[in-house]
């Protein structure tokens, strides 16, 4: 890649990161990303004003652990991607901006690589800061325990691997939704597609789980979270992926999305549906 | 192929089952190039396949010896005043530009220094840290304007360009649609106001339906519009007598005596013709004669000629 090629990715993902951030569109985004903050935020605050003992730090990282596999993964960071990637390309066409880039002496895929990391870099932000802060806080009324928790237990490597699952699956979403956002003219219905898959992949044949983001970010989560009964009866068990499969596997899996949506941006055509 | 013309060979651009363009051929030089046709004839059609936004359904283009599916190359070349009256959400007049600037891979300085000068251009330097969405309709369209041609195209494609700006900001946008023509640049404009298409215009190439009705020099247009009579206006100081003379000839269908009584307006079949009767009138009669012009060899009358009523609205 030569010194031009860098210098357009950097000019794309600057104008890119202008829009995206506190971007209006983008609030409920915003909304998903610090709503469990808020709920940990109030349950170390009830709980500094309650009597102590009531449960244990093991229980709070259970309490975590369900938070981050139900509403992060399942919901949070699945739709935040949504709102964030889809809208790079498809809410350029809705908003009849598309051309300015596509006027520009820039290759399609570099502009696919530059509003990617531009996405990317709000979602990181916004998920893995999210993901750290409602970690850090869920414990916080145990004081000086939980500090050692984390400084001098578990808590350091869990905090690590669920801000590392957290950012593959930024990875993952993310390259999926900029492809649908490219393809579809309405890309929830892609999305929901795509979140039915994720969630009925429990249930599915060993082979199918297989072909899915969080089947390969729930192996990697530090701790497990059972289905539950009477769900737990149609679970079908399936090895997990060691982590040095899982981990360039998603980033290939996401590079390939990628090199898709560049091709597709190349045969893009600007008409706004005139 | 040339490398200093936009070529169109038998391109033909379908959208769905609606024609866009229908097997267009078009060789067009440097200077400035007027597209004239009514609503949907397919001028922005025109624009989009030489800009490489769309691509033909049918048919080679290449600008400038350059292919419009190889936008680093092309987009080096070719600067696109569309007519989409839309920004990126919260940027500035300096920001547009400047952005965009960058994406040719300019150092901060070379984009800055030709954001300015592009901002300067355009008049809006006073208004260039507030965001485009609070402009006023010509503001956008001036701002438009300069973000197209910051990287010194060669190729300049305007589409409805002097929409939207008042009296003094259009004669500024024509002097330089004009300094870039003379420059040897091609300045490609659509536009409906006849009369400053007239102008400003080397050539104009008449669309209708999808279809390329006439190209050329307007003059070399009227000429060939055969089945209309050629109208011309002479001023004399006996239109009377001279109209008495004309009419002894079969070319001379129609004379009209002007208000002031000091011209006649008149249609030939026959220019050629008429222009030789009236240099023997002259010298026969001793009238004199104090101009003698084409009526009817602007872009108006050959549009109305060519396109008329059944073309829609323009």
């Amino acid at each position: 890649m030569s010194t031009l090629h860098l210098r357009q990715i950097g000019a794309v993902l600057r104008l890119e990161l202008k829009k995206t951030f506190f971007s209006r569109r983008g609030w409920w985004v915003y909304l998903l990303a610090l709503g469990p903050l808020g709920i940990t935020m109030l349950h170390w605050l009830v709980e500094v004003t309650r009597h102590m003992g009531r449960h244990s730090i093991g229980e709070d990282s259970l309490v975590f652990a369900a938070l981050f596999h139900f509403y992060y993964l399942r919901l949070g960071i699945f739709f935040g991607c949504v709102g964030i990637f889809s809208n790079l390309f498809r809410g350029e066409m809705l908003e009849k901006t598309l051309h300015y880039y596509y006027l520009t002496p820039v290759r399609r895929e570099l502009l696919v690589a530059g509003k990617y990391l531009a996405g990317l870099a709000t979602a990181l932000i916004l998920w893995c800061g999210s993901t750290a802060l409602a970690f850090l806080t869920i414990g916080r009324h145990f004081g000086a325990a939980y500090t050692d928790y984390i400084m001098h237990g578990p808590g350091l490597g869990q905090l690590g691997s669920y801000v590392l699952v957290a950012a593959l699956a930024c990875v993952g979403y993310g390259a999926v939704f900029l492809m649908s956002g490219l393809l579809f003219r309405n890309p929830m219905i892609p999305a929901a597609v795509v979140m039915v898959w994720e969630n009925i992949n429990p249930f599915l044949p060993t082979l199918l789980k297989k072909i899915s983001v969080i089947f390969y970010l729930k192996n990697l989560c530090p701790v497990e979270i059972p289905i539950p009964p009477p769900f737990n009866v149609m679970v079908i068990e399936a090895d997990p992926t060691p982590f040095w499969i899982a981990v360039p596997g998603l980033l290939m899996v996401a590079l390939i999305l990628l090199g898709y949506a560049g091709l597709s941006a190349r045969h893009t055509e600007i008409s706004y549906g005139e | 192929m040339s490398d200093n013309l936009i070529t169109f060979a038998n391109v033909s651009r379908f959208y769905g089952e609606v024609l866009g363009i229908n097997k267009v051929n078009l060789s067009i030089p440097p200077g400035i190039t007027s597209l004239v046709g009514p609503n949907g004839s397919g001028k922005t059609t025109l624009m989009n396949l030489m800009t490489g936004l769309i691509r033909p359904s049918q048919g080679e283009i290449t600008v400038l010896g350059i292919a419009p599916d190889d936008p680093e190359r092309l987009c080096r070349a070719v600067g696109y005043c569309s007519q989409f009256d839309a920004f990126p959400k919260g940027i500035t007049g300096y920001q547009f530009i400047y952005s965009f600037l960058r994406m040719y891979g300019m150092s901060h300085e070379e984009c800055d220094r030709r954001t300015m000068a592009s901002l300067q251009m355009v008049g809006l330097m006073e208004a260039r840290n507030r965001p485009v969405g609070a402009y006023s309709k010509g503001m956008r369209q001036r701002v438009r304007l300069g973000q197209a041609t910051a990287h010194d195209p060669q190729v300049l494609v305007l589409d409805e360009p002097l929409n939207g700006l008042d009296p003094l900001a259009r004669a500024e946008a024509i002097a330089l649609f004009q300094s870039w023509g003379k420059a040897g640049r091609h300045v490609i404009v659509s536009s409906h106001i006849l009369h400053e298409v007239d102008r400003i215009s080397d050539q104009v190439i008449l669309l209708s339906h999808g279809y390329v009705v006439a190209e050329g020099q307007i003059q070399s247009v009227r000429g060939e519009v055969k089945d209309q009579p050629m109208q011309i206006l002479v001023r004399c100081d006996h239109p009377n007598a001279l109209a008495a003379r004309l009419f002894e000839q079969n070319h001379v269908v129609e004379a009209k005596l002007h208000t002031d009584g000091h011209g006649l307006l008149l249609r030939t079949t026959d220019a050629d013709s008429f222009y030789l009767l009236l240099n023997r009138i002259v010298m026969d009669t001793g009238l004199e004669v104090e101009s003698v012009a084409p009526a009817d060899d602007d872009v108006n009358s050959v549009y109305q000629y060519l396109i008329g009523g059944e073309g829609g609205t323009i």
